[in-house]
């Protein structure tokens, strides 16, 4: 018997397909997002629209919040670590967290190393806006990327440029001879035997999901038809007028993305969404995916 | 012969893949109305409550337990599992309520608990890698329901006529012979009605 191996780390993102994982911030909102169909919850102090009004140094959240979302859901329950903090990803991992996220909304802890998440038996998951960054973090023992899009801004634009870049990307690695992969790999900064995975299998060697700016069951069904396999929703839910309906729609609309008459459907009355922020209206400190390397 | 996999949430891909490896025609399937060619089915992997919440909304439970009456092959894995029993221990309302078994939901703890390991399974030659993931077991099985797998005194796949059922994830690995298994019932259902 073998826990932790790398099948039983990406075999439970592919559990998560076709899924929504929402963003909680107490016990209350953990289970109207389990009744609303989300396939898992991500537990936070504060989620990333309210820590960019906030400003000042943002960390892993209290470990009570996270037990009493822990308490109320059998779904998954996800949490998030600073890039770099290992101890913060080690005190999750004891609490029994199902999915730890290194994650560029939290204030970087570490500047030059990302965490070696192969050495951890809880699963990890991160963000990544083009390929090298998806093989680089799936090297140190990522088991799901997500995009990273721009959190906290109800703006889709940056998660569809990075499902796009990592896919193209994917498509040119495929099409390329094995000479041509071991100069893509020093290109990319990236192992040269995960390069010649995407290579042969035509994806990336774990699932791929979105994040980052979906705000409208819309969002979510027009990432899935970019291909991803599941969609993160973080501010977009509880800053939306009526979170239960809201939450209930982006369900319906990721697992029937290409039925466009039904997702006109649950779109129906959903009241105001988030406000959002125009991308070029950030300062480049304000960046959130420029985090992380 | 023509095999779905209920593609509502889950790992659908996979099953997929290895029902073709098994020499199935597999699809897959979100809409009522394409039950109607199939000869068999997969309930996947995923999160029950979800799988359980969009099969509702989307009327799949009258129409797969048609789909049973008809004497139809299904096979229910993980999620699958628990969709399939006619009891979940600590919840009122069971699913398709088809197996006569009661289960248990995350039965070997959290994630970090979940496991790979060797398993006998009757009907299969060799021992199967059997990958667990926040997995259910089997508490217990009533009248009608054969005992495929034991892991540490606990049930982990079973059979009921035409219903299969298992606590772990065959299609995560290469080894497709469950997959086989359950092809061969789907041909035995065929030739029992021809």
């Amino acid at each position: 018997m073998e826990t932790g191996t790398s099948r039983v780390k990406r075999g439970m993102a592919e559990m998560q397909k076709g899924g929504v994982i929402m963003d909680v911030m107490n016990a209350e909102q953990a289970k109207i997002a389990e009744a609303a169909g989300a396939t898992a919850v991500m537990a936070l102090e504060r989620v990333p629209s309210d820590i960019r009004a906030a400003g000042g140094v943002a960390r892993m959240a209290d470990p009570t919040i996270i037990e009493e979302v822990m308490k109320v859901v059998t779904i998954p329950v996800m949490a998030k670590a600073r890039i770099g903090h290992y101890v913060e990803a080690k005190i999750l991992e004891s609490m029994g967290v199902d999915y730890l996220d290194e994650s560029e909304v939290l204030t970087p802890a570490d500047e030059v190393y990302h965490i070696d998440k192969n050495e951890f038996t809880v699963p990890f998951v991160c963000g990544a806006k083009d390929l090298g960054e998806a093989l680089r973090r799936i090297g140190e023992g990522a088991a799901m990327i997500r995009t990273k899009g721009e959190p906290g801004t109800g703006n889709i634009v940056e998660a569809v440029r990075h499902m796009r870049l990592i896919n193209s990307q994917v498509r040119k690695v495929q099409n390329m001879s094995k000479d041509e992969l071991y100069a893509e790999a020093k290109n990319l900064g990236v192992a040269y035997e995960l390069l010649l995975g995407v290579h042969e299998s035509g994806k990336l060697p774990v699932v791929n999901f979105a994040a980052g700016g979906v705000a409208t069951p819309a969002d979510a069904a027009l990432m899935m038809h970019l291909g991803a396999d599941g969609v993160f929703v973080g501010s977009g839910i509880f800053k939306s007028d009526s979170p239960e309906k809201f939450a209930r729609a982006i369900v319906e609309a990721t697992t029937h993305y290409t039925d466009y008459k039904l997702i006109a459907e649950v779109s129906k009355n959903l009241g105001t969404p988030m406000k959002g922020i125009e991308i070029s209206k950030l300062s480049p400190a304000e960046r959130m995916q420029d985090r992380g390397w | 012969m023509k095999i779905g996999v209920l593609a509502l949430q889950g790992a659908v891909a996979e099953h997929i893949r290895s029902l073709q490896l098994a020499g199935a025609e597999a699809v897959s399937v979100k809409r009522v109305d394409e039950l109607g060619e199939l000869d068999g089915i997969v309930i996947p992997g995923g999160e029950s409550t979800t799988i359980g919440k969009l099969m509702r909304k989307y009327d799949f439970m009258d129409a797969l337990k048609q789909f049973s009456a008809l004497g139809k092959p299904m096979f229910g894995t993980c999620a699958g599992l628990i969709v399939l029993a006619e009891r979940i221990e600590g919840q009122e309302e069971a699913h398709l309520a088809l197996m006569n078994m009661t289960v248990c939901r995350n039965a070997f703890g959290r994630q970090k608990e979940s496991f790979e390991t060797d398993l006998d399974i009757q009907g299969v030659p060799e021992p199967v890698r059997a990958v667990f993931i926040r997995a259910p077991l089997i508490e217990s099985v009533g009248e009608g329901v054969d005992v495929l797998s034991v892991y540490n005194d606990e049930i982990v796949a079973a059979r009921q006529q035409h219903l299969l059922a298992c606590s772990f994830h065959p299609e995560l690995t290469d080894d497709y012979r469950l997959h086989q298994y359950f092809v061969d019932m789907v041909k035995e259902s065929l030739a029992s009605k021809a």
